[in-house]
């Protein structure tokens, strides 16, 4: 039994082999490229978050993925809009939001609080919603979109179309007893959902050790007559057909899958906690498993890309980040009065 | 036209809007091959399939939150709460997503919970209370609570076609025990309008649900000593006829506020504080609110007896306000 939280979370890490191989995945070359560029494109757009926050432009909090770009961007990159497919994501996933076409303008307006945000200023941060994209945002209650996302797809079923939908929960959230009451749900009525468990080691403060006693969460999926996964959430092309087969499960009418992928939350829970919490070594140990360098080494090991092109596409990204940090300060902030409207719908 | 039940009325309900409308379903525990623990869905399985009937697993926290989000995907589910005491389960569903979508993502949540509550079944704390109030005061919901089967049939067909998510407690004492004619045409009860149910003059009575019938009584008894009660059934609770409470107030005077639901934090304060603020000028007595105590539903006779209002409480209430 592990005793401390840098152990359990070492533990982890030695689990996994943190090499991204090169097994058919069904993707050609502009798809490995797309890859890169949603994680660069997200890793990019927190960072500059950050700096506005710092610089006082951004109020509230500022909740960040980094080191979890694998995760949210291979997983959503085996969705497909045209087959119906919907976005039910969670904190950590800016990744997910880009990869599944939402775009920078509207994530910076989100967090610049204005009025042309989804939100129109109603609601903050990664709570950012997006219906016309098929992209639903999250509420702090952690593990409440379970039951939402599980109708979501159960009305997909009913009209028997097929698309599937993604959804996600940390390894807090994955305690709340919505996260029982509604996989059990998609389990027994077979609904297209794939439920992504983003195992990032802390919850908040709180180690894995003090939020479960169980080897690994993917295991429950035993418990609801699913199928359970256990993967490296730093390898996105492990990520990408783990969950490609759970998307391809859930259209082919075959019901709900669970994936567990582990990875180290590199920041705090938000900008405002400062992480002490966490041991130097243990975030040093998880730096040399970044993500994105690793696959971005892979690409180049495999001639997918070449410096050049690769200082193309870091430029092409920043680019594009300055244009919609620009676009959005640029931006009208709510009417006051607009804070009574909505409430209700005609 | 017919004379049916309260329960029919519900049942009739449902029935003819999921026949009008093929985006409406409904789900919960038992309501399919059982027919619902009351007996409400009774035939609907074989008459509409289990996917327009579902059998759900025993989750009130799943069974609302399936709901919206089928809600939020183009649906019009129909939920049912086997016992409205269980609606605590999925509060969270309930006031953090059903009620704040529209609000915050534009998304509407047009869904309807539906259940028994009250008491006076000898069902004790937890079969038994009036959860109402704790959601009255969360924009973003509608709560309707009718007394009679015309208003049962009308309130639930108009929140089936409402886009937005509408609390519909139904009241058990009532199910089997009232009766009226009916039609069998369609016609609806807008939300938020209140209705008299018998005029008066010397004082009014603002009250719902099975607390209604109880008014009604003890006004037939003063009216025989020439006092005209009236009483005004509100059948909304969110949003709730003001203009109809006013008008009551300002007619009559003298103003009990009477509801089923506990006394403290109950919506006879919500009442009251509006009509302090808009009828003061109207008022020939301080208003007066009749409630159960501040309990929990107690299971055995005397002590539910002692908890409840009951038409000798009206009466000496109203006795009060009249000798002011």
């Amino acid at each position: 039994m592990p005793q401390s939280n840098a152990e359990n979370a070492l533990a982890e890490a030695a689990k996994f082999a943190f090499k991204i191989d090169d097994r058919d995945y069904g993707l050609k070359k502009e798809d490995y490229l797309k890859l890169l560029y949603f994680m660069k494109l997200t890793r990019s757009a927190e960072n500059r978050i950050i700096k506005l926050y710092r610089q006082g432009k951004v109020v509230g909090g500022v909740y960040l993925g980094t080191g979890m770009e694998a995760t949210s961007v291979g997983s959503a990159y085996a969705l497909d809009f045209n087959k119906g497919d919907a976005l039910f994501p969670l904190i950590r996933d800016l990744g997910a939001h880009f990869t599944f076409g939402q775009t920078p303008r509207v994530y910076f307006c989100q967090y610049l609080n204005r009025a042309n945000s989804p939100t129109r200023g109603k609601d903050g941060n990664i709570h950012l919603s997006d219906p016309g994209k098929r992209i639903i945002g999250m509420i702090s209650h952690l593990s409440a979109m379970i039951p939402p996302a599980v109708g979501w797809a159960l009305a997909i079923k009913l009209r028997r179309q097929r698309g599937v939908v993604m959804n996600y929960i940390g390894n807090g959230g994955a305690q709340v007893g919505d996260f029982h009451e509604g996989l059990n749900f998609a389990a027994v009525h077979k609904a297209p959902l794939v439920l992504i468990i983003e195992n990032n080691q802390y919850a908040y403060s709180t180690p894995n050790r003090l939020q479960y006693a169980c080897e690994r969460l993917s295991d429950r999926a035993i418990g609801y007559g699913i199928a359970g996964f256990h993967i490296d959430g730093t390898n996105v092309l492990e990520v990408y057909g783990t969950c490609r087969r759970a998307v391809e499960r859930a259209r082919a009418g075959e019901g709900p899958t669970l994936i567990e992928a582990v990875s180290m939350r590199m920041r705090g829970h938000s900008e405002h906690d400062d992480h002490k919490y966490v041991p130097k070594e243990l975030l040093e140990e998880w730096a040399r498993r970044d993500p994105i360098e690793r696959y971005q080494a892979f690409l180049l090991e495999k001639g997918l890309l070449t410096p050049e092109s690769l200082k193309t596409l870091e430029s092409q990204v920043e680019g594009e980040i300055d244009e919609a940090v620009q676009f959005a300060e640029n931006s009208p902030e709510p009417e006051p009065h607009t804070a009574a409207e909505g409430v209700y719908a005609d | 036209m017919a004379v049916i039940t309260y329960i029919q009325a519900i049942t009739d309900a449902l029935r003819e809007e999921m026949h009008r409308d093929k985006s409406v379903f409904l789900l919960g525990e038992d309501i399919g091959q059982y027919g619902g623990a009351f007996r409400v869905t009774q035939g609907f399985l074989q008459e509409f399939g289990a996917e327009r009937v579902m059998d759900t697993p025993l989750s009130e926290s799943a069974i609302i939150g399936v709901a919206a989000g089928a809600a939020m995907a183009g649906f019009r589910p129909v939920a049912e709460m086997q016992f409205m005491d269980f609606i605590t389960v999925g509060f969270n569903q309930i006031v953090n997503i059903c009620a704040k979508m529209h609000y915050r993502a534009g998304l509407k949540v047009p869904l309807v919970i539906r259940g028994p509550s009250g008491g006076n079944v000898h069902g004790g704390p937890f079969h038994s209370q009036n959860p109402e109030a704790w959601f009255v005061r969360v924009p973003g919901l509608k709560v309707v609570a009718p007394s009679t089967p015309y208003d049962a049939k009308g309130l639930l067909k108009a929140g089936i076609r409402d886009n937005n998510p509408v609390l519909y407690f139904e009241h058990k004492y009532l199910y089997r025990r009232i009766k009226e004619e009916v039609p069998e045409e369609d016609f609806i009860v807008p939300i938020g309008r209140g209705e008299i149910k018998r005029s008066g003059k010397d004082v009014t009575v603002i009250t719902y649900a099975a607390m209604v019938h109880v008014a009604l009584e003890a006004a037939e008894e003063l009216s025989r000593e020439g006092v005209e009660v009236e009483v005004v059934d509100l059948r909304s609770l969110l949003p709730y006829d003001k203009e109809l409470i006013l008008d009551s107030v300002r007619r009559c005077s003298r103003v009990l506020l009477l509801h089923e639901d506990t006394l403290t934090g109950g919506l006879a304060g919500e009442w009251a504080g509006y009509i302090g603020e808009n009828a003061f000028e109207d008022l020939d007595a301080p208003i007066k609110r009749l409630a159960s105590l501040d309990t929990p539903v107690p299971y055995a006779p005397p002590l539910e007896e002692y908890f409840l209002p009951n038409k000798e409480k009206v009466l000496k209430a109203l006795r009060e306000l009249l000798a002011y």
